[in-house]
């Protein structure tokens, strides 16, 4: 017993006071800007192995996007990775970040459904469905949950149940082997209801777009909530999209 | 009986490879198995060779520490004796052979469907009708969970044959993470598409998937690593064990109620994750490794935060260690609790953590070391008693035996070296594989090259798909509510093993 209570001493305090301030250590690449100085366009839509970026002008589509780096890496003076993890949104345009557009990514308030405010803003329990996801964002929603992110103690909580979730979060590009249990566990849940897509993935299949192993057309038939974008989404990413969805009025 | 013997990130010319009957092929690989614990079946699979499937069976041996590589050309009609009817191991191999060309197996126990992979030949077979085994008796009841879990991980079926509370049979249904990575790899044609595929074959062991990657590309090329490489290589190898090992020691301490320890491991591992985003800018390592080039150099700066890191790390690890390892609550839900025996472990092929929990000593790291693991002659941490507490005893020490190499490694930093020698394009008809110890265990990839070049073939294994069996054996006899504790100190990967 006096050992625990050493070990809690020695701990300390672990969580992050304020995770909408908190800097990500390190070379973390979030949010990129896009300047306006002349490359070869067309070389630098060739380096994207997943066909994130789009020429004239420039753009660059975080729900396609790996994070990998290697644009930044090959056109320093046109395309910089910065470390604003803030990059959730609720409608899939703005996750397209244009050339000399140095705007933060935002949840647009006006697009969240009235529902959401009014009944999920202090408590939003999910249930997660990891269809072909590779683990990674499922590591990373865990960690959301860890001592140090602590997201329960904002009410967002992942649960057992569909039955005892007001949304559905999904991982991965959606397997064909998944795409029928997907579709039972949205229909298990009770309304209303809201669907987050959580990584490069499940947004837009990434490196799998055009797997003919996947099966996307659950995604065509609903309204998506959220997209939270990376690969994986990072943990801050995660618990800030979420909060804007339901805390942030107009 | 003819074959090649071939070591670790070799390639040789196809035609190097001898081709047998089948009958000879079969006494070939079944001889090399019988009665010899030092060799093991690595990778055994087939792929279409103009209406042909060519079927090519790698063994390792670990004592000579080499790999002998055998060949047989079949018919997608033929009937051909099963290998599993005298050695079990070859199970799997040839449940996926059946389901990908139709080849059907004399004497094999049930060949049954291992992911329905999307160019399966049977498409009839779908994954709504699995053919489970099932008892009749009015005393035991059939108890099925997923494929989506209560919690935030991978999906997957487990179908239990219980006695009250007693699991008298597992079945483990698994095929929902198939993604068609073995045919994007050939599909893909651009070596930066191929590599974030080999990032994404299992996001919990981004490091041991891009490193075998890396080392089969490298050496169609005949690309030789230069010693900063394959530094960096080792350096997040070892990272990457020393995190999950932390992270999975949290989950057990999760599945026995022990919140502070859970909380502490689960913290510890934030740090050494933090460090790889701040080598490479993410937090498991994608980007950090590309075949042919060092993406990140390991800088002394980055040497000197590494040594913080650890510094800090180290004496928090040990304390909650200690504690958790002698708590009678915790040791008493460990102790003896799925067991799995020597015996069974050799009969299924286990590699990595599960066979070195039931005293076999199986570690590419020691047996056919790749990168710098030749120069820190590593000594795998071997228990004996196959239970859950002897799977979480080598985490404990592999943790420690990890750091001390990052130690050793970071006494001699290599030179950057800015005039490098270019990859260059992969040889024509070739064959390469690559073992590399990820912190599961051993994972194999072989690719096959055409007379242009071009990828033909791409083979991954993961452990996983050797170890989802030792599980199953695992969780016999013991309570349905100890099911947890047993599958998370495995910790196996779904979409490692569904591609």
């Amino acid at each position: 017993m006096l050992e625990h209570i050493k070990t809690l001493y020695h701990q300390g305090r672990q969580f992050i006071p304020d995770v909408t301030v908190a800097k990500a250590p390190g070379i973390f690449r979030g949010r990129p800007v896009i300047n306006n100085a002349k490359v070869n366009e067309s070389d630098l839509v060739n380096i994207c192995p997943l066909n994130a970026i789009s020429a004239n002008p420039v753009r660059l589509d975080l729900g396609k996007c790996s994070f990998c780096g290697e644009c930044a890496k090959q056109f320093p003076e046109k395309i910089n990775f910065t470390t604003d993890y803030k990059i959730a949104a609720n409608e899939r345009e703005s996750l397209i970040i244009k050339e000399g557009d140095d705007a933060q990514v935002t949840i647009n308030p006006i697009k969240v459904r009235k529902e959401i405010h009014h009944l999920f803003r202090r408590s939003l329990k999910l249930r997660q469905v990891s269809a072909g996801g590779d683990n990674s964002c499922e590591w990373e929603l865990n960690a959301a949950n860890n001592v140090q992110f602590d997201m329960s103690r904002f009410g967002i909580e992942f649960v057992a149940s569909p039955r005892h979730a007001d949304g559905i979060v999904i991982t991965g590009p959606i397997t064909k082997n998944m795409a029928e249990p997907l579709q039972i566990c949205y229909d298990a849940t009770p309304d209303p209801k809201i669907i987050v897509l959580v990584g490069t993935d499940a947004i837009s299949g990434g490196i799998f777009a055009d797997s003919p192993a996947i099966d996307r057309s659950f995604l065509d038939k609903y309204y998506i909530d959220l997209y939270i974008p990376g690969n994986p989404a990072h943990p801050l990413t995660i618990i800030n999209g979420l909060l804007d969805l339901t805390r942030k009025m107009k | 009986m003819k074959y090649t013997t071939v070591i670790n990130n070799q390639c040789i010319p196809i035609s190097q490879i001898p081709e047998n009957s089948y009958d000879a092929f079969f006494e070939l690989n079944v001889g090399f198995i019988t009665d010899s614990s030092e060799r093991h079946c690595v990778n055994y699979f087939g792929y279409p060779v103009s209406g042909n499937i060519k079927l090519i069976c790698c063994i390792a041996n670990d004592q000579s520490h080499d790999i002998h590589i055998s060949s047989c050309l079949v018919k997608p009609t033929d009937i051909l004796t099963s290998m599993s009817s005298k050695i079990f191991c070859f199970e799997k191999f040839e449940r996926e052979i059946h389901e990908n060309f139709g080849i059907l197996f004399k004497g094999h126990p049930w060949l049954k469907p291992v992911r329905y992979g999307h160019d399966r030949a049977d498409t009839l077979q779908t994954i709504a009708n699995y053919p489970f085994y099932a008892i009749q008796s009015e005393e035991l009841h059939e108890v099925g969970v997923g494929p989506i879990h209560a919690g935030v991980i991978e999906p997957g079926h487990f179908r239990f044959i219980c006695n009250g509370e007693q699991i008298l049979h597992l079945e483990i249904q698994l095929g929902y993470q198939h993604r068609g990575i073995e045919s994007l790899f050939l599909r893909k044609k651009k070596l930066s598409e191929r590599v974030q595929i080999a990032e994404s074959i299992a996001g919990d062991n981004v490091v041991g998937h891009t490193l075998a990657f890396a080392a089969v590309w490298e050496s169609l090329c005949g690309f030789r690593a230069p010693e900063e490489l394959d530094f960096s290589r080792t350096i997040a190898l070892e990272l990457e064990r020393i995190a999950i090992h932390t992270g999975d020691l949290s989950a057990a301490c999760t599945d026995v109620a022990y919140q502070l320890g859970s909380a502490v491991f689960g913290r510890l591992r934030t740090p050494i994750i933090n460090f790889l985003q701040e080598w490479c800018g993410n937090r498991l390592a994608k980007g950090l490794i590309r075949p042919g080039c060092n993406q990140y150099p390991f800088t002394s700066f980055l040497a000197f935060r590494l040594k913080e890191v650890l510094d800090a790390f180290e004496p928090d690890f040990d304390e909650v260690r200690r504690e958790l390892f002698k708590m009678p609550s915790a040791l008493s839900r460990f102790e003896r609790t799925g067991t799995v025996t020597l015996a069974d472990t050799l009969s299924i092929g286990s590699v990595g953590i599960a066979a070195r929990a039931s005293g076999l000593s199986r570690d590419i790291r020691s047996s056919h070391p790749h990168a710098l693991f030749k120069g820190l002659k590593h000594a795998p941490i071997i228990k004996h008693h196959g239970d859950v507490y002897s799977r979480l005893q080598i985490r404990k020490q592999e943790v420690p035996q990890s750091i001390n190499y990052l130690r050793e490694l970071m006494h001699r930093i290599p030179e950057c070296n800015n005039d490098k020698e270019p990859l260059g394009s992969p040889e024509p008809d070739s064959f390469a594989i690559s073992l590399v110890e990820g912190w599961r265990g051993e994972i194999c990839h072989c690719a096959v090259t055409d007379t242009q070049g071009e990828l033909v073939m791409y083979k991954v294994k993961d452990p996983s798909f050797h170890n989802w069996m030792a599980l199953a054996m695992a969780v016999r006899n013991n309570e349905i509510s100890d099911f947890p504790i047993c599958n998370k100190s495995f910790n196996l990967s779904y979409c490692g093993h569904d591609l």
